[in-house]
């Protein structure tokens, strides 16, 4: 199972003006690592995929922002 | 043709009163990699690409169009009861002097859209290609709006246009996987 992102550390300098992010991160999505889609694959119900965007569990993934309460997911920040 | 539904395809619900935010979901609306520039690449492309994938570009095509409308919904809801100074503390100053409460197909900062933004190369592959990285660029959109947003029913409908972007760009993933297929692939050795 992939993951939905990757992180780094990008180089910190000594003399940096403002507060050094250590780690990054970005979006790694699973379209990325599916392929040709593979037959029979678990699906959401009709009212869950309506929600979703995609009838598809291993196609889902979600993104939440810092500035949401209680927001998990996306990418930490 | 098109048949229209005069409904959207996710419920566009915006909770807060924030026209700032109109003005970063502008980008996705007359943006590079907006929802109108996605829509007319693939409805365009749509005529010189092999039979097998036509179907998959009108498809997409036509949902891009429905995103457009979600789109323009928000901005509408976000910008519609605004005062001018409430828009020009949005940074809406300069669009109001232009366009007063009106859309435009303009991006996040005011640069109209044109036509240079998509491409239709005629080979099958090179455009495909372009298409999966519009996808992938709309949903980094997405990405940095939810984030400048703290809206969550707005985010909500964001949520579920960054997820179609990810089903389309496999979808196209899935076309070129069809076009590259090698012929007669019998290879019973």
């Amino acid at each position: 199972m992939s993951t939905n992102f990757k992180t780094y550390r990008p180089y910190v300098s000594p003399f940096d003006p403002c507060k050094p992010i250590l780690e990054k991160a970005y979006s790694t999505p699973p379209n990325l690592y599916m392929g040709f889609q593979p037959p029979n694959l678990p699906q959401f119900t009709p009212m869950e995929a309506l929600r979703a965007g995609t009838l598809w569990k291993p196609l889902f993934d979600t993104w939440y922002g810092p500035l949401e309460p209680g927001g998990k997911g996306g990418l930490p920040q | 043709m098109w048949l229209y539904e005069k409904k959207l395809q996710y419920p566009v619900r915006v909770s807060t009163c924030n026209p700032m935010l109109a003005k970063f979901l502008i980008e996705q609306y007359g943006g590079a990699d907006g929802e109108l520039s996605a829509a007319l690449r693939y409805l365009n492309q749509r005529y010189s690409i092999p039979d097998k994938v036509i179907g998959l570009l009108t498809d997409i095509g036509t949902e891009e169009f429905a995103h457009l409308e979600m789109i323009a919904t928000m901005v509408y809801k976000l910008t519609k009861d605004a005062t001018p100074e409430q828009l020009k503390a949005a940074g809406l100053g300069d669009h109001y002097a232009n366009h007063d409460k009106a859309l435009y197909y303009h991006d996040a900062s005011g640069v109209p859209w044109t036509a240079s933004y998509i491409q239709a190369k005629g080979d099958p592959i090179a455009d495909l290609y372009e298409d999966i990285a519009a996808e992938e660029k709309a949903r980094a959109t997405y990405q940095w709006i939810i984030n400048l947003s703290d809206d969550p029913d707005l985010n909500d409908g964001l949520r579920f246009l960054r997820e179609r972007e990810i089903v389309h760009s496999q979808r196209f993933r899935e076309a070129v996987e069809i076009l590259k297929e090698e012929q007669g692939k019998k290879k019973i050795f």
